[in-house]
């Protein structure tokens, strides 16, 4: 598939590292540029800090005691670190590994649980439009517009993440942080979540992290490999995967290590 | 049969057979209540209040049932466990949340230890406590002052009950709320606190099925009242005591059983009613 890659950045990493203990860099000086309007994947062996960067982005690592995180992040040129973490987390919005729908809401409720947390008051109109258009994106419209009461976790696991993805999207964030997304679906789901994916790159700039290298190759515009906390590689995927300049790269690719 | 075989048949018979022995002190309560005491309960026992040791011997003289019941002992337990829960759930709430999200900190530390403590405290100490601190200066024994005793034993075990419930919530749920930029107040009252409505609920009705039987701490607070008493400043009886009372007093013996098989059944309905709570609202 011919991705046409539009050249504006949307997240930048400056000397990006992160560490858990003092002294040692989980994720060491990442420079890095993030298109906008692209997936950019995120591989890397178990460990190698690729789950570790992506949340350095929305600031999750706050949420832990002694997690250091140094750098600079800017999304569309400005530095996150000097955001209010809660101003950062709407703009970027994260789709976890497991999927978590808030198991006491409705499946309505979910998709506006952005906004109900965050105490933004909507007309029932325009709660209404919200969900509609959010769950058309994430093309779970069909499936539960008869069940938009009933509680979120009685979907299926693909149909829940999806949800979850409804519920991200639903704010509106400049960049969408996909952590492993597919690792807890079956072959069907993964595959309704990478046509997703792509559809809603349209919408968004998407970063995803991924165990699965034949994921990065099929949906990604962009690909980092990292290992043992380094960036690598970052690539056009098409380049990486068929001429990687690191002997690491080709090795991981091959298969010989991950 | 082969010697595991029959090792095996051996140890599948002594395990069901000490489980068997559980139930059989229970079994046998309720039993021995049921049968001793069903035929005082009828709708006066609900309604009226115990007659006075003399019509209680002539009632019981000419072979007939002792009039009259424990509307007393009923209203008086309503109102303590109500308002001992009224103060015990918030402030066990709260210092539950606190306990289960920030656990490392020497403050939670030193309550988590204090609470485990508390629970430790004999149920008279409480009595005894609530006594100089309310009887006392009040001047005169009430259902505030009960309360009160009663309050002090509720709490732990919602504050243990709470911690572990929200402990037990996958943690990616507070994750993927916060993720959505909202406020960790927020987090913590539209999203843990009703995901673990569950559990919350079951430990409340099981703290107060746990103080309903107290007697102890009602002692040397609520005292007791032979007439059904609202005002909460006042003596006040509750059914544990009046099983006392009733001991107490040669005529009225007959009424032990039947009180103790109303609060029995009080009791088991509350934890059969705990326990579906808490396997409706389990959060998976």
């Amino acid at each position: 598939m011919e991705n046409k890659i539009i050249e504006n950045t949307v997240l930048k990493f400056e000397h990006v590292s992160v560490s858990y203990v003092p002294g040692k860099n989980a994720v060491d000086d990442i420079n890095a540029d993030v298109k906008e309007h692209a997936i950019t994947a995120i591989m890397g062996p178990s460990g190698c800090g690729k789950s570790t960067l992506l949340r350095a982005i929305n600031r999750m690592h706050e949420l832990y005691k002694g997690i250091t995180v140094s750098g600079h992040i800017l999304l569309k040129g400005e530095d996150i670190m000097e955001m209010n973490p809660m101003q950062v987390r709407c703009k970027a919005g994260m789709v976890f590994q497991r999927p978590n729908p808030f198991p006491t809401m409705s499946v309505y409720d979910n998709v506006l649980a952005g906004y109900k947390l965050n105490g933004i008051k909507l007309k029932k109109s325009q709660k209404d439009e919200i969900v509609e258009s959010c769950l058309r994106d994430v093309g779970l419209w069909k499936e539960v517009k008869e069940s938009l009461n009933k509680k979120g976790t009685f979907l299926s696991g693909g149909q829940q993440q999806r949800l979850c993805i409804a519920r991200a999207i639903a704010l509106k964030p400049e960049i969408l942080l996909m952590d492993e997304p597919t690792s807890a679906l079956d072959p069907i789901a993964t595959n309704k979540i990478e046509q997703l994916a792509l559809e809603l790159k349209k919408i968004f700039s998407i970063i995803i992290v991924t165990h699965n290298i034949a994921q990065a190759a099929r949906i990604s515009d962009m690909s980092m490999f990292m290992y043992l906390g380094e960036l690598i590689e970052y690539e056009k995927t098409k380049i990486m995967f068929t001429n990687p300049k690191d002997k690491r790269t080709e090795d991981y690719l091959n298969g010989q290590f991950g | 049969m082969s010697r595991r075989i029959i090792k095996d048949k051996v140890a599948k018979i002594v395990v069901c057979l000490f489980s068997g022995l559980t139930v059989i002190p229970l079994a046998a309560i309720i039993w021995e209540l049921v049968k001793k005491g069903y035929h005082q309960i009828n709708w006066d026992f609900f309604t009226k209040v115990a007659p006075n040791t003399l019509d209680a011997m002539l009632a019981q003289r000419s072979g007939q049932i002792i009039p009259g019941g424990i509307a007393n002992g009923i209203t008086g337990t309503l109102i303590m466990v109500v308002m001992a829960a009224l103060l015990a759930v918030p402030c066990g709430l709260f210092a539950g949340v606190y306990l289960s999200e920030k656990p490392h900190t020497g403050f939670s530390k030193a309550v988590s230890f204090l609470t485990d403590l508390l629970q430790g405290v004999p149920s008279i100490i409480l009595g005894i406590i609530a006594y100089a601190w309310v009887v006392k200066p009040m001047g005169s024994y009430s259902a505030i002052a009960g309360s009160i005793a009663l309050f002090i034993m509720m709490l732990p075990l919602i504050v243990r009950s709470t911690e572990e419930t929200m402990k037990m919530l996958p943690s990616n749920l507070k994750e993927s709320a916060l993720a959505l930029g909202s406020s960790y107040r927020s987090v913590i009252l539209k999203v843990l606190l009703p995901s673990s409505f569950g559990g919350l609920f079951t430990g409340i009705l099981l703290a107060i099925s746990r103080v309903m039987g107290e007697t102890a701490p009602l002692m040397f607070t609520a005292l007791g009242s032979m007439q059904v008493n609202w005002d909460v400043t006042a003596p006040t009886n509750a059914i544990p005591l009046l099983i006392w009372q009733f001991y107490n007093d040669p005529n009225l013996v007959g009424m032990i059983w039947a009180s103790s098989l109303f609060i029995m059944i009080l009791i088991l309905i509350l934890n059969i009613t705990a326990s579906r709570v808490a396997r409706k609202w389990k959060i998976r």
